[in-house]
């Protein structure tokens, strides 16, 4: 089973493992470089924060914390900063991809472009999306319900650190050894021992384990919160938008990620033990790998985009200071998305040759997958028709989502055609589509979600001059960068490919990363605007908690947020709580405040998720023993926590009381 | 919650706080667990029912399974299973001498369902019916061990509550623990119903 | 680990007490009845296949029968499932998984069945490529 050239998994050394000093990429440039940078970087970052003695604060207030408002912050730092890395792999290859014109190798070779590529997919949707979007819901949602906390803030705190964990593994494989070179799925049998023996798709197998234990739990996390949390008198049918599409995002978690874990281990088997899930040989069948990872493949687009559909129905009803326009219709659009996310996923691979009945019947529920979307787009339409818009910055990019989301929809309906699919399949209109749906859905949502959200995390709105350049930037350089490639799918152009023979092609790919580099300056923008905002913080101070006269319970409380959330828990009378309290005179209590019960800092998540990492690279690395070592520690610890019964306290009456008597006068200084 | 919904309509905050009790999550938080754990072994039976009869020239369902065998392991679950809910009734009745004894039998046949299996596996490895033989193999192997990682997982469980119920006594969180072992084990009792009826009865009618 | 709020404690732990009673409401008599379904309904599956009295096509359709209602037995005598607990969520729950489960094994089994069917005839390779 296993060739000649595949290192058997025993015989090996039993202190290192696999690993000796040509594991290090040292014949590669680029990564050197990259290494130096980022290890003089680290270098300088870890001493600023020694020289401030930050190590303290950072562990006690954020590392440790079960605030599901910080852990929410620290899933977006984790998002933006992979998106960077993300990103870098992405103008690599449009660079690569503009210049490899003939005769010409590029700046790449083999071996290491195959890396970027499926570094950029993993990196992007299991490092960037799944944070954004999770951090997202974890800041938002209790917020949204009147809720303290989450159900169970210890394994809030746990899940973040094992995302977090498979990050670290992402990131380590750039510097010590490889990442797979199989693109982001890893099919078989390219990502079987015989074809990939290096540790690349293991890098691969364990990050994704390692980061999917965590998406799973705080999927459970979630859906616990908003089916036990929500304050009284909200019942289903009032509670925000956003907290349903998070709900049916998160029931979409709990039931595909699962899936992902299954066939992650069953390809394991077949790479550690020589199993005969997906080989060639023994009876194994490698298209019942890709039939398998669909199935939570597609499930997991909708988990992206579900969320930001909520994110631009709060936007866009907030900034047209209206009503939702078809509420009930929005929620049942989202729970038909949910169900339908599940009958869908063979379109991913219509040439697998499962013949016409098969394929038809995939085909047909694609496309009525674009009724319930279309009847959404619409309800955002009628949501904006006769309001009073505020094209705020956030209103900006839930335009240019909608727009765009709409092309990448039809191309999308295009691409669900079975006789199309087999044109242009695997060719960059595919890639193209993608990209389309999920920049402008995914991240155009995030940006939208970042610009509205930030006051309330942090008391102060972003900046707009460097807030808008970034805007126009990013939403000019997706278009530069992606019609071009539709236009060279159309004629054929496969994905994936290093070099190109027909010049003709070459201008295609020159605008493309024309589009990439704009792109590139729209994060820069971005960047900037972090940084100005922060700087400029006092002018641009919002002490009302309520900066875009929103309509939901999060405007109801300070900016940002006690650890208590609300002093005394609302009771919601309407869908837009806080819209209705408003418009009815609600008058603050500023008195009578009791001590709250809330749950105990722990740093148990941490140390698991540092484990864990030490499990992975013995997996990844054959060190037998430091696997066996840390799975023995992580079932120690995790069975330790359970003999912890103190896991709450409560915030004395004397601490709310100043927290709110203080906004109480920040409020009264900003009505004088 | 809902019934708050039409009451005074001017009231945004109630006289006392909303009481959600310790833990009133926990039990559903665990179904969903149990839920997406029920997702893992569906793609298992799913990977079987498709690989299942990929034997690649190697032995087949007929020449390996052993019925009593399978029968006798089925028997220990299931007295297994009344025997956790023998615990169940006297931790509501807050007997806890017996509760524990319970639980142990509970363990015992736990760890009697486990070395049967070990056996099984050992006595078909012997045979050279090794995971590496055949997709067949490797399917079974995977489905039927992951069950029984999940029996292990849980008869460790056990011991742990034992203990904790011994130091605390049946407070609230322990009773809450016990439950959701209660939930795990039952559950696991299902997946073995679809186990021994597809892959072991259903292979002998091949 | 709840974090919400409760004001006054002292009632926790009574309400908690009532709250188990209510959820593991299983008798003694609930479960000697699971018990006595579950040994016939795997019992007459395993004499089926042992001693063979039926073709193996009435067999399989028996005993996959025998499984699904022994599923649901353990469900309600066992695991105390109905539509009540928390609220309906858990019975929601179960359904959802079932309906996934449903459409994913049997979508598997259905699209690799005619992938092999149409690729693979007679394992011809050669049409396969």
């Amino acid at each position: 089973m296993a060739s000649p050239m595949t290192v058997s998994p025993f015989a090996v050394s039993p202190l290192f493992g696999r690993f000796t000093l040509e594991s290090l990429p040292l014949h590669e440039p680029i990564v050197v470089a990259t290494f130096v940078a980022v290890a003089l970087g680290g270098a300088a970052l870890l001493a600023a924060l020694t020289k401030f003695k930050l190590w303290g604060y950072l562990w006690k207030e954020w590392f440790t914390s079960v605030d599901h408002k910080k852990i929410g912050i620290m899933y977006m730092i984790l998002g933006i900063v992979m998106l960077l890395r993300g990103f870098s792999d992405a103008i690599m290859m449009r660079l690569q991809q503009a210049i490899a014109f003939g005769g010409s190798e590029g700046y790449l070779n083999a071996h290491h472009y195959d890396q970027v590529f499926t570094a950029h997919g993993v990196i992007m949707i299991f490092f960037v999306a799944m944070p954004i979007v999770t951090g997202l819901m974890n800041y938002v949602v209790p917020l949204q319900i009147g809720a303290r906390d989450v159900s169970f803030p210890f394994l809030n705190n746990f899940s973040f650190w094992m995302t977090a964990s498979g990050a670290v593994l992402v990131m380590m494989s750039l510097f010590v050894g490889e990442f797979a070179q199989t693109g982001w799925l890893a099919m078989p049998p390219l990502s079987g021992i015989a074809a990939s023996p290096g540790v690349g798709v293991d890098y691969y197998i364990w990050a994704l384990q390692i980061a999917g234990v965590g998406t799973l739990l705080s999927g459970v996390n979630l859906i616990a919160t908003i089916v036990k949390m929500r304050a009284p008198g909200m019942s289903m049918m009032k509670m925000p938008i956003f907290c349903w599409t998070s709900l049916c995002t998160n029931i979409l978690i709990v039931a595909a990620f699962p899936v992902l874990t299954a066939v992650l281990a069953l390809l394991s088997l077949d790479r550690y033990a020589g199993t005969a899930f997906f080989t060639n040989t023994l009876g194994g069948n490698p298209m019942m790998y890709v039939n398998l990872i669909w199935i939570w493949g597609h499930p997991e687009v909708y988990i992206l985009i579900l969320p930001m559909f909520g994110v631009f129905s709060e936007v866009t009803s907030t900034f047209s200071g209206k009503r939702l326009f078809g509420y009930t219709s929005m929620v049942y659009a989202t729970l038909v998305i949910t169900i339908l996310a599940y009958l869908v996923w063979l379109h991913h691979f219509f040439t697998m040759g499962s013949g016409a009945s098969v394929n038809s019947f995939f085909g047909i529920t694609t496309m009525i997958i674009s009724i319930p979307t279309g009847a959404k787009i619409f309800n955002w339409l009628f949501t904006m028709y006769r309001g009073r818009v505020r094209f705020e910055l956030p209103m900006m990019w839930t335009v240019a989502f909608m727009i765009t989301f709409t092309l990448g929809g039809m191309t999308g309906v295009l691409l669900a055609v079975p006789p199309a699919d087999f044109v242009l399949h695997n060719s960059l209109f595919l890639v193209a589509h993608f990209h389309n749906v999920i920049i402008g859905g995914v991240l155009f949502g995030a940006f939208a979600a970042i610009n509205y959200w930030w006051p309330k995390a942090f008391g102060f709105k972003l900046e707009t001059t460097w807030g808008k350049r970034s805007f126009w930037l990013w939403v000019s350089g997706f278009y530069f960068a992606f019609v071009p490639l539709y236009v060279l799918g159309l004629m054929g152009v496969t994905r994936r490919l290093r070099t190109f023979d027909d010049p003709s092609l070459q201008i295609w790919f020159i605008i493309a990363g024309f589009g990439a580099f704009l792109i590139a300056l729209g994060i820069a923008a971005m960047l900037v605007q972090f940084y100005v905002s922060i700087r400029d913080r006092e002018q641009l101070r919002d002490v009302t908690g309520d900066p875009w006269n929103g309509r939901t319970l999060e405007w109801a409380t300070s900016s940002p947020p006690p650890d208590y959330n609300f002093a005394f828990t609302p009771v919601v009378h309407d869908g837009d709580a806080w819209a209705d309290m408003k418009a009815r005179g609600y008058q603050r209590p500023i008195s009578g405040y009791r001590p709250i019960h809330m749950p105990s800092n722990t740093g148990t998540g941490v140390i698991l998720a540092a484990l864990s990492v030490a499990f992975g690279t013995g997996m990844i690395w054959y060190v037998w023993w430091l696997a066996v070592v840390s799975i023995v520690g992580i079932l120690a610890v995790a069975i330790g926590h359970t003999f912890n019964y103190k896991r709450d306290f409560y915030i004395p009456v004397e601490d709310v009381t100043r927290h709110e008597d203080a906004r109480t006068t920040a409020l009264m200084g900003a009505v004088a | 919650m809902s019934e708050m919904a039409g009451v005074n309509r001017d009231l945004f905050h109630l006289p006392e706080e909303p009481h959600h009790p310790e833990g009133s999550s926990t039990m559903l938080g665990f179904w969903m667990y149990l839920m997406s754990d029920c997702l893992i072994f569906a793609m298992l039976f799913a990977t079987y029912g498709v690989l299942g009869t990929s034997y690649a020239g190697g032995p087949g369902p007929r020449e390996l399974f052993d019925l009593p065998l399978v029968a006798l392991n089925t028997s220990m679950l299931l007295l297994s299973s009344i025997t956790y809910g023998f615990a169940m009734l006297n931790m509501t009745e807050r007997r806890q001498g017996p509760m524990l004894a319970w639980l142990a039998v509970t363990g015992l046949f736990g760890l009697a369902f486990l070395s049967i299996e070990l056996y099984e596996f050992a006595h078909l490895i012997h045979e050279g019916a090794v995971p590496q033989r055949s997709a067949f193999l490797s399917s079974f192997f995977t489905l039927v061990g992951t069950h029984g990682l999940h029996v292990l997982f849980g008869t460790i469980w056990l011991v742990v509550l034992m203990v904790q119920v011994r130091l605390k006594g049946l407070i609230p969180a322990n009773c809450r623990r016990l439950m959701c072992l209660s939930l795990f084990w039952h559950f696991l009792d299902v997946i073995w119903i679809g186990v021994f009826t597809f892959v072991y009865l259903m292979g002998m009618l091949r | 680990m709840s974090a919400a709020g409760h004001g006054q404690g002292n009632t926790a732990a009574h309400d908690h007490a009532d709250h188990l009673n209510e959820e593991a409401h299983g008798s003694r008599k609930g479960y000697w009845a699971g018990f006595a379904l579950s040994v016939v309904l795997t019992a007459v599956p395993f004499w089926l296949v042992m001693t063979r009295p039926l073709t193996a096509q009435a067999t399989a359709m028996i005993i996959m029968g025998f499984a699904a209602v022994q599923m649901i037995v353990h469900m309600i005598f066992f695991l105390h499932m109905n539509r009540r607990a928390e609220g309906g969520w858990s019975m929601m729950a179960l359904l959802f998984t079932i309906v996934v489960v449903v459409i994913s094994l049997s979508g598997s089994l259905w699209v690799m069945y005619h992938m092999n069917e149409n690729m693979m005839p007679a394992m011809d390779m050669s049409q396969a490529g």
